[in-house]
């Protein structure tokens, strides 16, 4: 252990200058499209995301439609079905959650968190947003092409992916795999950045185990990003040139259609080794960012320091190193080498520790906390509610034996919806109600904000705690219609029934939030700097929101930790990072 | 107070659900009652989690939300509640683990005495092939498909001359006597789901899978697939019939053999020629 | 998956022993004040390129080992027809390392403030990496007129796809060399150029190393090596 003596701050001289050369727009074109800034990057972001999300969005009803009513919407046919699972899928987990958190929270907070001027490279960082938009912009062409998208199921399991049985197999794979191609080329863009500007661009003072854990899930969670999509990369290639060249990388011989086809000798199981091993990090992802952000807005809202930050730390970084040896555990099923499944079923239990001990920190957060049931606090209580609800249904497909009468029936939609789609966007509209008075300086509408939460949360429970005993029943995933069994009750289709309906009001509930984000921008309340009275350096700056450079003159000096709440003997309830120790106030040693 | 409230409500319906809901798994007909066993333990041990987590909530939020004046707790970390609550996580862990695994031991080992169906998935229709009197199955390979061969038997195979093929049509299995399910795909991947025999696995084109079981009871079943295969996925059904060994054994002396199957169709052949000439 | 489960135990052990670094242990709570600073004096802290650089260098080798981990499951199937390497790819392999070494000169040259030297290391490197990618476009003609097209075998698919897939990451180099060299021309100065041409440095160094392990995984030496290391610990 390092003794710090707090005399030390006389010795430290104002950074007058940041250590990025910042560049500075000379046009409205420069200033708010082709900006380098990471604020105005961080919402060109965001907004896409949310809009190809809310194209997924419509096409769950669409889903939910047909399933609950199956037979009544003539427009839906089972291509189509699988069409909207297809893109359902892809858009949601890639180019909503993966680009909203890592490009939109990302972008926005990371500098401000660390006390940073800009990402260290702006012009990258730019041209990572253009890559992303080019990547949307091709994979909603996938709806006009000839034959539309693809329906080959998010995976795109060869050979099936690109064989003529399946929808979309012409042009809409084909466009599916050059939008991944181009998606992970901007992000690796992006990534570098998110990195590098965590590493060497924080303030002084501003040592890892001061960062708030927003930022260390972010980090983490770019850092395992970079790693894994190479994998998503190599296998889209792969696929490409099978599709386009007629190579037989994962094309065994096979018979299409009555005819022998042109392929012949490859391996099915190899694309989804390649595929898993990037698709399980990318669970945590998603997570990791989640995790960051109710960590702090549970902190901030219960007026507590986050109980055990440094257990929350080492778990973070020991779920992103883990997350790189389970990725068979989505393969339990698919024919790999039976022994196998002792180790990825290990491996995958042990997993469960690390994220219980952040479940057992937040809650404990809680305790004898002083908790403001703000909207983002109440979005992280949803968030625990449906990611221990997600998370302890995991433990049941991870356990390799349960597994297999299991996997590819509904449990399995449900458990990835619970814990990688609801509480990651209880986490996402957490985050948005939190930091949208720093980002517009207008504090969110708090009736139409608590209406939100309370049917988003109640209805999509309502949709995905009933869909796993579908699962149970044995109803697969995948099928458009079930058609007639002698397995599935006649009830099940009423349930059915009331999980669209749950559904489709769960989806009008986002319309009043989207609303409410145009609405909040000119008749909100003015937030002022520091609404919730929050510690870390983004709501420490001069100007709400943050100016060009964030700063203005000098950078902020940390001195302590981003969870100073309620200290002891301390005049207010929270005490800012960049507060000096009282002692050389006192001294007036600090400029 | 509401809040609490309708945090505690949600785990509290969660469990009604879960013990008076009408939706529950199948009644087994395999041996994998361990499977079910193991999945019935693990919703006891995440269940207890569940609701212990969801009170212990409701109840700080309850008891610590925001009054005038209130001020919160200064509690950086705790060393040793947190070892603690890792070291049970963990126990809970190995609970769960340690039967799974030794259950998936049993599955993955095929008795001696489990006798070979091989079950063939194509777009979007199953077919099944049983040993003939010699016990053995013939080779196989995708380049010998043709609409006289659609499965891919390997004709100069003498193991395969006896096999029984089943086209279009239930598959039938002998109650109480081990079976080694290998699985073989034509074109796309598949999976041979029946609900009630809790197992299931990948068939994929170019390689031959498995899995065994023992049906326990007779009845008919559902046969679904269950791994995406096309437009059709839905509708690729079947049934498997388990029936008592006597009804097995009538049934399996009414199919046809592959040598009949072959033989027959170059006789039907011969005479369309024979015919047109 | 060998080959990427290797590859990322290096990773983790890199950043494990980073993370060492940072006193993960601390109690920020008890820290009241400026802690030390770990990166340094501003002055002698790593600039924020070569980080990025590096970072990107993991991207890269991650992508490779990928590639490789798919190559040696692929290769075990039974379709699986060696194809015979041209001569000419030695000389190709030849040229990249005089390429590498120029940029090497160029960069000692740069640290001794030599302008001169330091632009025909730059010059010299880049005309010999476009030398390396024309002689691999022969390469590919010469294998095609033989009959060894993409599509007849996985191992030509995988022989184009590696090449190619390495001769991009090249020519993305050729991009930041060129607007060094530009640099370089107009006669900026020794202090702004010197970091772009370590860059570069590093960056075909890297990309040799690459090759030279691609070039083993191709001619099946890293193969008997590894089967020979097999056999010497059973």
């Amino acid at each position: 252990m390092v003794d710090i003596p707090l005399d030390h701050v006389a010795g430290i001289p104002p950074a007058e200058v940041g250590e990025v050369e910042l560049y500075h727009p000379r046009s409205w074109w420069t200033r708010y499209v082709f900006s380098q800034d990471a604020k105005v990057i961080a919402v060109q972001y965001s907004i896409t995301a949310m809009s190809i999300g809310m194209v997924a969005l419509v096409l769950s009803w669409m889903m939910r439609l047909q399933l609950g009513f199956p037979g009544t919407f003539s427009f839906i046919d089972a291509n189509q079905y699988l069409q909207f699972i297809t893109m359902h899928g892809m858009i949601m987990v890639i180019y909503l959650l993966t680009a909203l958190f890592l490009g939109g929270f990302g972008n926005y907070l990371i500098p401000l968190m660390v006390g940073a001027r800009d990402m260290v490279f702006p012009y990258v960082n730019m041209l990572s947003y253009w890559v992303y938009l080019l990547a949307v912009l091709v994979l909603a062409a996938t709806f006009f092409v000839p034959g539309g998208p693809t329906g080959a199921g998010w995976t795109l399991y060869p050979p099936q992916a690109i064989l003529s049985g399946t929808p979309g197999q012409d042009w809409g794979i084909v466009f599916m795999l050059a939008s991944l191609i181009l998606f992970i080329i901007g992000f690796t863009m992006g990534g570098l950045n998110y990195v590098v500007t965590v590493l060497q661009a924080r303030t002084r003072g501003m040592t890892l185990m001061r960062l708030p854990l927003t930022v260390w899930g972010i980090f983490t969670a770019t850092v395992m990003a970079l790693l894994a999509f190479p994998a998503l990369f190599v296998a889209s290639v792969m696929l490409l040139l099978d599709r386009l060249l007629g190579t037989s990388f994962f094309m065994p011989t096979l018979v299409e259609m009555g005819q022998l086809s042109k392929y012949g000798g490859g391996s099915p199981i190899l694309f989804q080794h390649l595929f898993w091993f990037f698709g399980h990090p990318e669970v945590y992802i998603v997570a990791l960012p989640a995790f960051g952000i109710i960590s702090d807005l549970i902190s901030t809202h219960a007026r507590k320091n986050i109980f055990g930050y440094r257990m929350m730390v080492w778990a973070i970084v020991a779920i992103g190193a883990l997350s790189f040896v389970v990725w068979a555990h989505h393969m339990y099923v698919s024919g790999m080498h039976p022994y196998f499944g002792f180790f990825f079923a290990t491996t995958t239990l042990i997993i469960a520790i690390p994220t219980a001990i952040k479940v057992y920190n937040w809650v404990l957060t809680l305790w004898r906390g002083d908790i403001h049931l703000t909207v983002p606090m109440l979005f992280a209580l949803g968030f625990i509610v449906t990611f221990v609800n997600g998370g302890l249904t995991g433990l049941f497909l991870g356990n390799v034996v349960v597994d297999v009468p299991l996997s590819d029936t509904m449990f399995v939609v449900a458990h990835f919806h619970m814990v990688m789609g609801i509480a990651p966007i209880m986490a996402v509209f957490g985050g948005i109600y939190h930091w949208y008075p720093k980002v517009t300086g207008r504090m969110l509408n708090d009736v139409l904000g608590k209406f939100h939460f309370w049917v988003t949360f109640i209805g999509a429970y309502a949709v995905f705690f009933p869909m796993h005993y579908l699962g149970l029943l044995g109803m697969p995933r995948r099928y458009h219609d079930i058609g007639e069994t002698s397995f599935v009750p006649a009830s099940a289709h009423d349930l059915n029934a009331f999980m669209s309906v749950a559904a489709l009001i769960v989806g009008f509930a986002q319309l009043v939030f989207l609303f409410n984000l145009v609405w909040s921008l000119f008749k909100g309340k003015e937030a002022g700097g520091n609404p919730w009275g929050a510690t870390s350096l983004e709501w420490q700056t001069p100007e709400t929101p943050p100016g060009h450079g964030n700063w203005g003159k000098e950078l902020p000096i940390v001195y302590r930790w981003a969870y100073d709440y309620s200290v002891p003997g301390a005049a207010k309830d929270f005490v800012p990072q960049n507060e000096p120790p009282s002692g050389a106030v006192a001294q007036g040693a600090h400029p | 107070m509401a809040v609490a409230l309708i945090l505690l409500l949600v785990a509290i319906a969660s469990v009604l659900f879960h013990v008076y809901s009408p939706w529950w798994w199948t009644p087994i007909a395999s041996n994998w009652r361990y499977i079910d066993d193991t999945i019935n333990l693990t919703f006891w041990i995440t269940g207890a989690v569940f609701c212990a987590v969801i009170a212990f909530m409701a109840y700080c939020v309850l008891r610590f939300h925001h009054k005038e004046g209130r001020r919160a707790a200064y509690n950086p970390e705790n060393k040793k509640l947190e070892w603690w609550l890792s070291i049970g996580t963990a126990i809970g862990v190995v609970a769960m683990l340690a039967p799974g695994l030794v259950v998936w031991h049993q599955f993955v080992t095929v008795p001696a005495d489990a006798t070979d169906v091989e079950v063939v998935g194509q777009q979007w229709m199953w077919s099944y092939r049983l040993p003939g009197k010699d016990g053995r199955l013939g080779t196989s390979d995708a380049r010998l498909i043709s609409s006289e061969n659609p499965l891919g038997l390997n004709p100069n195979d003498p193991n395969g001359q006896d096999d029984v093929v089943v086209q279009n049509d239930d598959l039938h299995l002998p109650v109480g006597k081990p079976v080694k399910v290998l699985l073989r795909s034509i074109d796309v991947l598949h999976d041979f789901y029946v609900p009630e025999f809790r197992a299931k696995m990948d068939m994929i084109p170019g390689s031959v899978t498995y899995y065994w079981l023992t049906p326990t009871r007779t009845g008919t079943f559902d046969v679904l697939c269950a791994e995406l295969c096309g437009a059709a996925h839905a509708q690729m059904r079947s049934r498997v019939i388990v029936e008592e060994e006597k009804e097995y054994h009538a049934w399996l002396e009414k199919q046809r053999t592959f040598a009949e199957l072959s033989g027959q169709r170059d006789v039907a052949k011969a005479a369309y020629k024979t015919g047109s000439e | 998956m060998s080959a990427i489960i290797l590859f990322m135990a290096t990773i983790a052990a890199i950043a494990g022993w980073w993370l060492s670094q940072q006193r993960l242990a601390a109690k920020p709570w008890l820290e009241e004040g400026v802690a030390v600073d770990f990166r340094g004096e501003r002055g002698s802290s790593v600039p924020p390129a070569k980080i990025g650089l590096g970072v990107f260098l993991a991207v890269v080798g991650s992508l490779f080992a990928l590639l490789i981990s798919a190559y040696s499951m692929r290769n075990t199937m039974v379709d699986w027809r060696e194809l015979p390497l041209p001569k000419l790819l030695w000389i190709n392999t030849g040229v990249l390392i005089i390429s590498s070494a120029a940029l090497q000169w160029s960069l000692m040259a740069a640290r001794r403030s030599d302008d001169e030297d330091m632009l025909v290391g730059l010059l010299v490197g880049g005309a010999s990496a476009v030398t390396f990618l024309a002689g691999q476009l022969v390469v590919w003609q010469q294998l095609n007129v033989a009959g060894y097209v993409v599509a007849s075998n996985p191992a030509n698919s995988f022989f184009y796809l590696i090449t190619a897939l390495h001769g991009l990451h090249l020519i993305g180099g050729l991009v930041a060399l060129g607007r060094t060299s530009a640099k370089v021309w107009r006669g900026a100065p020794m202090v702004q150029v010197r970091l772009s041409v370590e860059l570069c440095a590093i960056y075909w160094h890297f990309l040799l190393l690459v090759w030279l392990v691609l070039l083993g995984l191709l001619t099946g030496w890293t193969e008997n090596f590894v089967n020979i290391c097999r056999q010497l610990l059973t």
